[in-house]
């Protein structure tokens, strides 16, 4: 395989209530999703199907028992919080006490990048709507994760892998990947420590919650690599790589990265290309040690004795994986691998030579930039709290007041895609995964759809007893090239089940 | 202007000029960049939230995943 392969994000969004510090933000998150549904989703809304989540299933092959499971890791019990399924195969729910976009299935990095900004886009309509509730609940949404006093949300990636991979090989190969990928995806953070005890600043916002190598828990002791395994497909053949390390991007070409490079790094472990050990010792402190120095000369030792920075180790898994795909498909490599082959070498590139000099790429060095800016002019020590305070803005998802979206709007940032692009991502499914089939049977069937999940959608059909439920196990049967016609040809739910039953 | 200068002491002048320019093309650069943070910090200060202290104070969230 290359870059492609079958993956999303979801991302959870810290959430404020303007004038009311001490407002409920189980409530708020629900007026966001709901005040979206209602405006969007036609007719019935669609329940989500639980039917197929195992969130205490363990890739490392056993049930963690309900009981000894905290509250917060039963991710699938129905709390009446809620959850939609949109029209561009997304989910957006409430997620604990905030608000959450999971991107529909793709199979591309720069797909990623486009449904992940649809998702900051519904965050941001979903917002504005709320307003219109009685109360008009002024909500403003962050896509950080950190409010650094000790409290960290997600935005987590998931690959789809082959189900023969030992998970031991991933567990070596992808930990010193994830110590030090955060060179160019980190998100950037005033404040050291969990609770920001420590000034300063930092490459990542998540850095400081890992406490273990391993695990199965999200929400306590996070561990670097994450073991739930719910694959939302054919169990024998796939696994779902839960990657909870991320920091949530507001940069394209970092998103496109992240994904792009632990996309390849996965394929090579699939294909069991990876010889070289590069196991650092105690990865858990070596990933706090290269997100506590942005000037990137701290290095890290490695179980074969050598010290290397965390650039360097990166530039170990970019030669791996340039000698991979020119092994594996030398001249017919498709455009996006060599793409982010491309991007990879020449940020970690400017990294080894100057990163300051990616401003205009980086979050984390955009972030950097600016404050460094405004300590120089107006004096600010590292505790002001002005520097704090551009911090969570520089997430701030509104275009007026978001202070990325102003770089943005000064050409100081470059993108990847267009706000056309992204505007069409909201509403329109991507085309080569069952997503298509899910947002298409959403856009044209909703009154007779009862429920939807990743793995199914659930038909509801006039003058029938029974739901019908169409399984759809494989993310990549269902696209457009599946069904796209046979969509386009039934103007009735009743007529799409029964052509799909026969 | 280099081509007026160059004529009698040629390794001189040569020297001399290309002192000088770099110097002021510097300078200028240095004035563009100033100039350059200036208008980015002015649009920031526009929409920076006004009371840093209090918002950050009151910028409390709860756990996730």
């Amino acid at each position: 395989m290359s870059v492609r392969r079958v993956m999303g994000t979801e991302v959870e969004y810290g959430i404020s209530v303007q004038g009311q510090p001490t407002a409920n933000p189980m409530v708020a998150s629900s007026q966001v999703v709901n005040a979206y549904a209602s405006a969007t989703v036609r007719a019935r809304r669609a329940r989500w199907d639980f039917e197929e989540e195992s969130p205490l299933r363990d890739a490392r092959g056993f049930d963690m028992s309900r009981q000894i499971a905290d509250p917060t890791q039963l991710t699938d019990e129905d709390l009446g919080l809620a959850n939609v399924i949109l029209t561009n195969g997304a989910r957006l729910y409430v997620d604990h006490a905030h608000p959450e976009y999971s991107t529909p299935e793709v199979v591309t990095p720069l797909d990623v990048v486009r449904w992940d900004k649809a998702g900051e886009q519904v965050m941001l309509d979903a917002a504005r709507r709320a307003q219109q509730l009685p109360g008009n609940p002024a909500i403003v949404l962050y896509k950080n994760n950190t409010d650094n006093k000790g409290a960290s949300y997600g935005a987590h990636e998931n690959y789809l892998m082959r189900r023969s991979t030992p998970f031991g090989d991933i567990v070596r190969h992808l930990t010193p990947f994830f110590v030090s990928r955060q060179v160019f995806c980190g998100a950037g953070r005033v404040g050291k420590g969990q609770d920001g005890r420590d000034h300063g600043f930092q490459i990542s916002q998540r850095a400081d919650f890992f406490e273990v190598e391993v695990g199965l828990e999200t929400t306590l002791k996070r561990p670097i690599i994450n073991t739930r395994d719910e694959p939302h497909a054919d169990p024998e053949r796939y696994r779902r790589l839960h990657v909870i390390i991320g920091d949530a991007n507001l940069s394209e070409i970092a998103t496109y990265l992240k994904v792009g490079t632990t996309s390849l790094v996965l394929a090579m472990i699939e294909d069991r290309f990876i010889t070289r050990d590069l196991t650092v010792d105690t990865p858990v402190a070596s990933l706090r040690a290269v997100s506590h120095d942005p000037s990137l000369r701290t290095t890290l030792t490695l179980a074969d004795g050598r010290k290397l920075t965390g650039v360097q180790l990166q530039l170990e898994f970019l030669d791996l994986a340039k000698k991979y795909v020119e092994d594996r498909y030398g001249a017919d490599a498709d455009p996006q691998t060599v793409d982010v082959l491309t991007r990879w070498e020449d940020v970690l590139g400017h990294l080894e030579a100057d990163p300051m000099s990616l401003a205009d790429q980086l979050d984390w060095v955009a972030k950097l930039k600016l404050i460094e800016q405004y300590r120089s002019r107006d004096g600010l020590a590292w505790d002001d709290a002005k520097l704090q305070l551009i911090d969570y803005q520089y997430s701030d998802i509104r275009p007026e007041k978001g202070l990325y979206h102003r770089l943005v709007g000064a050409g100081r940032i470059q993108r990847l895609l267009t706000d056309d692009e992204v505007e069409l991502a909201m509403t329109n499914p991507p085309e080569q995964t069952r997503a298509y089939f899910r947002g298409r049977c959403l856009e044209k069937y909703a009154p007779d759809i009862a429920a939807a999940s990743w793995d199914s959608v659930i038909f509801d059909l006039p003058g029938r007893e029974s739901l019908q439920r169409v399984p759809t196990i494989d993310p990549l049967r269902g696209s457009k090239a599946h069904v796209g016609e046979l969509i386009d040809r039934c103007s009735t739910a009743e007529e799409l089940v029964r052509a799909l039953s026969r | 202007m280099a081509q007026d200068q160059k004529q009698p002491r040629k390794s001189d002048e040569t020297e001399e000029t290309t002192e000088v320019a770099p110097e002021s093309a510097v300078a200028e650069r240095k004035e563009a960049l100033d100039d350059d943070v200036d208008a980015i910090l002015d649009e920031i200060d526009d929409v920076l939230e006004t009371n840093a202290e209090d918002f950050v104070k009151s910028f409390i969230q709860k756990g996730g995943e």
